[in-house]
């Protein structure tokens, strides 16, 4: 799932302090998993701006609501009302859902009150870490099924660095190596020897150094 | 001495190799500035006890003039330099672009690098790049020069000529892959190997059996690095944050011991104990000297080791690169 994380309310407020009327649009997918931007966040960042408001003796207007998925056009219906009585909009989405509601809303300003930090998922209950970086070409076939791309903090393709001590990256001892866990993860499947394999250069046109990606469905096309 | 074999390049550290001489190399790093005086005269300490002077690429992240730059001026001082390259900062195209740089100037060994992470310098908000890691950059300056083609395989006109490094580090978690990582570098194009500074002999020796029951000391020149200990506080130090380094605690406590003002020949005294012994182990086949920032005491290390004066090359003809077996 894609992960966020709400700025600060000091940064959220230097957004949107000029407006008059300010709707806190919620996105109950990814992003309320994390706790950080469905409608349940978007109501408490409200209340937030309110206080926020008065202290500051500042005249506004706030809203609150939620849609299913600000990346879909089709989920929007239910609030087509709310943003029309609202002059600017604070998405809780990730930057994909902020995007597309302001490619939708072409006459509102809109604002992203979170930061998207990345792909990833679950460890712990509260604890959420990266595991993907859409590199748009999978390397976890050959990797025991631990992604060094996502992982290691130089994404190197034939690890470990000579930083890995103890199974920690040598930028921080809370980050286990990717490496050390991709030579784990062999020795129990026993494909210790696979790990002489040399990975070939990256082809990372896929990537975002390919420039934006789309993807085409025929068969679903409208 | 070691059987001969034949050099593929022009380059005076693989003739060395070649011949079966004990190589001696070092390092000098660049300056935090434009005054590449300061190189020449680090250069003018080095000449004549070493064989080669790797140059050192931003090395801890520290933003410093450029290793083409400060190679080509050894170079141009008469020294054999060895470009030290990191894939942290450049992409495919400017990395072989530097190579091309590098060899137009006959510069003729490189050493392949991943680089310390960026968190570690003075642009901490910086991108790292990555686009090769170390062993990618390996099999494309291999590439380059055996196949006289670019990664995107045009011809170059007079492909460089560069005799190849790489660097391992036997005290790196996890040890297990410690030689099979070697296997792997050599099979990538690594021609010589500079390990990182040895102070656990014992664990160093570990691995070069290792790395002898798989016959890989054969297949490349492993050149053992040691650091001299300036200070019981460098000892300390180098123990505790540097990563990938193994200092035994009775190094620590010996330079400890050790009065304040006689701890730097105290250091000087370990690394000759250390080159002596590595000296012993079947598959060594020189030294890399990093005296950091002590430039000036490597004649002497040199000296009192028995490494001094440096061979005397003889007359050979390099093999082509083309020509060579793969």
């Amino acid at each position: 799932m894609i992960v966020g994380q709400q700025k600060p309310l000091e940064e959220i407020w230097e957004m949107v302090k000029d407006q008059k009327r300010l709707l806190v649009l919620g996105c109950n997918t990814c992003v309320a998993v994390c706790h950080e931007g469905g409608s349940k966040e978007a109501g408490i960042i409200a209340s937030l701006l309110r206080m926020k408001a008065t202290k500051e003796g500042v005249t506004m207007e706030i809203t609150e609501g939620g849609v299913e998925r600000q990346c879909e056009e089709e989920f929007f219906a239910p609030m087509l009302g709310a943003i029309a009585d609202t002059d600017a909009v604070l998405s809780t989405a990730c930057g994909i859902g902020v995007q597309f509601i302001a490619a939708f809303w072409k006459n509102k300003p809109v604002f992203p009150a979170l930061n998207t930090t990345f792909l990833g998922g679950v460890e712990t209950e509260g604890i959420f870490s990266e595991r993907c970086q859409a590199c748009g070409s999978c390397v976890l076939g050959r990797t025991g099924g631990i992604c060094p791309i996502s992982r290691c903090a130089k994404r190197v393709l034939n690890g470990p660095c000579g930083g890995s001590v103890d199974g920690r990256c040598e930028i921080n001892k809370d980050t286990p190596c990717a490496w050390q866990l991709i030579v784990d993860r062999l020795r129990e499947l026993n494909q210790m020897d696979r790990y002489e394999e040399l990975s070939p250069i990256q082809d990372w046109s896929t990537d975002r150094a390919g420039g934006p990606r789309t993807l085409e469905q025929e068969d679903l096309k409208k | 001495m070691r059987p001969k074999r034949t050099p593929r390049t022009a380059s005076r550290l693989e003739h060395v190799l070649a011949q079966g001489h004990l190589a001696v190399t070092s390092e000098c790093g660049p300056p935090r500035g434009t005054d590449g005086a300061v190189l020449e005269t680090k250069g003018a300490m080095l000449k004549g006890y070493v064989d080669v002077v790797n140059v050192t690429d931003n090395q801890t992240s520290m933003t410093r003039l450029c290793s083409l730059a400060a190679s080509i001026r050894l170079k141009q001082a008469g020294l054999d330099p060895v470009l030290q390259m990191v894939t942290r900062d450049k992409n495919r195209i400017a990395l072989q672009s530097d190579i091309l740089g590098a060899a137009s100037f006959d510069i003729n060994n490189i050493l392949c690098l991943t680089g310390d992470h960026q968190s570690f310098g003075d642009c901490k908000t910086g991108q790292n790049v990555h686009d090769l890691d170390s062993m990618q950059l390996l099999q494309v300056v291999r590439q380059m020069r055996d196949d006289g083609t670019f990664i995107g395989g045009d011809a170059i006109s007079r492909p460089p000529e560069m005799f190849i490094g790489a660097a391992a580090n036997p005290f790196a978690d996890p040890f297990e892959i410690r030689v099979p990582r070697l296997a792997k570098k050599i099979a990538a194009g690594a021609e010589f190997i500079q390990t990182q500074c040895i102070y656990n002999v014992d664990k160093f020796e570990a691995w070069m059996q290792g790395v002898r029951d798989r016959g890989l000391h054969e297949q490349t020149y492993i050149l053992a690095g040691v650091t001299p200990f300036k200070t019981a506080g460098m000892a300390k130090y180098m123990r505790s944050r540097v990563p990938g380094i193994d200092v035994p605690e009775e190094l620590v406590k010996r330079m400890s011991d050790t009065p304040k003002e006689k701890q730097a020949d105290e250091g000087i005294a370990i690394c000759l104990e250390t080159i002596e012994r590595l000296k012993e182990v079947e598959g060594v086949c020189g030294f890399h000297v990093m005296a950091i920032e002590w430039e000036e005491k490597v004649p002497e290390i040199v000296k009192r080791a028995g490494l001094y004066p440096r061979p005397e090359l003889e007359e050979a003809t390099p093999m082509p690169a083309s020509a060579a077996a793969p």
